[in-house]
């Protein structure tokens, strides 16, 4: 019989791990087999020298220091294909977004956070609420004069008890809003009654991506409010 | 972008009293019923179309039957023999590697490697025309075509369907 090797093991510290396992239960992250089906099927796989697994076995391995300070979690889009994969059910996407809120605002990718900043006062762009409503008016005043086939087309805003509330991604009324006018052309031949808001009416939601549920919560929460106030039955995402 | 209010709705449990739908759902409905009436009669060239499906949308939002949806709406507009399919897609396809924010968060070059698969899926089909229906896809396939080479011209879905309207 060998005699027992004694060897002295410090206890791993993994408080990253910890702290997952405990905000987030539903991510799985002890059933990892290291299988690496999630590998295969991430393109961001390679980036920063990291990909899925090596990023979970780093987190169970305690290399705490590392995973704070990797820019892979900016790479991977927490597109959830790895999840979608992966025999044991791990949201890898879901932990990504717990280490982005971890960051110090100052800290993270500065124009991801400022979008998000900016959603919080009423839309990505930051373009200032009336002059979406100014837009909407003069594109349409445009299409009237122009197109005699569509004089009749609408642009509904806050337009109380319309049956359908429509958003917009802020990127139309700020860069490109003709962008715009086949949507209001098509509801327009299917006869919707429908509205958008002059507050709260961008669909592009940058706060999803920051990692602080607060942000995110409050922005739902505002257009929620919006669209019962205006009391539409369906609220329709543009993308 | 439909996930931020789905799982927003969701996991933070804000009441609200309206449905939340997809307007690629609506198309689709719209199309069936009768309520919007559209013709692939404009395509006489035979443009060749592909779709991107939305990650958001579909894997992490209504799944196989948005891209069921999707398929449907875009080829009652072009035309059953001119959409061209890509491999992986729906549920299961790739992501383009615009989305989480990759866009605004500035790593360009890991962002072009990362669209590499994506691109390649599209090139292996040669479509005229890349259908996104999401903005963080569109501006980043866009992107796509142009650093790899590509040919096609990305779009969105409601400029063709405007374009097969039967009023």
């Amino acid at each position: 019989m060998p005699k027992k090797a004694n060897v002295k093991l410090k206890k791993i510290k993994a408080k990253i791990k910890e702290h997952i396992n405990e905000a987030v239960p539903q991510s799985n992250i002890n059933y990892c087999l290291t299988c690496g089906l999630c590998v295969s099927g991430c393109p961001a796989s390679g980036l920063e020298g990291l990909d899925p697994r090596k990023f979970l076995r780093l987190i169970v391995l305690g290399q705490d220091e590392e995973i704070l300070g990797t820019d892979w979690i900016y790479s991977c889009t927490m597109c959830a294909r790895c999840k979608y994969a992966c025999p044991m059910g791990i949201d890898i996407g879901r932990i990504v977004y717990e280490l982005r809120g971890m960051r110090p605002k100052d800290k993270r990718p500065p124009n991801l956070q400022r979008s998000c900043d900016l959603q919080k006062k009423s839309n990505s762009t930051g373009i200032p609420n009336e002059d979406f409503v100014w837009v909407v008016g003069d594109v349409l005043e445009e299409v009237h004069q122009n197109e005699p086939d569509w004089a009749d087309l609408k642009a509904p805003i806050d337009k109380k008890g319309a049956k359908y509330y429509l958003n917009q991604n802020a990127k139309e009324p700020t860069v490109e809003p003709e962008e715009m006018v086949p949507l209001w052309k098509i509801l327009h031949a299917a006869g919707i009654d429908w509205t958008y808001s002059s507050k709260w009416w961008d669909g592009a939601n940058y706060c999803l991506f920051t990692g602080d549920p607060q942000d995110w919560e409050y922005t739902v929460r505002k257009q929620a409010e919006t669209v019962d106030s205006l009391g539409c039955r369906y609220y329709i995402n543009t993308e | 972008m439909f996930f931020a209010t789905l799982e927003g709705l969701r996991r933070f449990n804000i009441p609200h009293k309206f449905e939340f739908v997809s307007i690629i759902t609506l198309y689709a409905k719209w199309i069936r019923n009768g309520r919007l009436q559209v013709t692939p009669e404009w395509n006489r060239e035979g443009l060749r179309f592909a779709v991107q499906d939305p990650c958001k949308l579909v894997r992490q939002g209504l799944g196989d039957e948005v891209a069921e949806d999707l398929r449907y709406v875009v080829k009652q507009v072009v035309g059953e023999e001119n959409f061209v399919e890509t491999w992986p897609n729906r549920s299961n396809n790739f992501c383009c590697g615009g989305g989480g924010g990759a866009i605004q968060a500035g790593f360009t070059e890991n962002r072009m490697k990362y669209g590499k698969e994506k691109f390649d899926q599209f090139d292996r089909v040669k479509p005229d025309v890349v259908i996104t229906p999401c903005h963080n896809c569109h501006t980043q396939i866009m992107q796509l075509c142009d650093h790899y080479g590509g040919r096609w011209k990305t779009t969105h879905l409601w400029n063709w369907l405007v374009k097969a309207l039967v009023r």
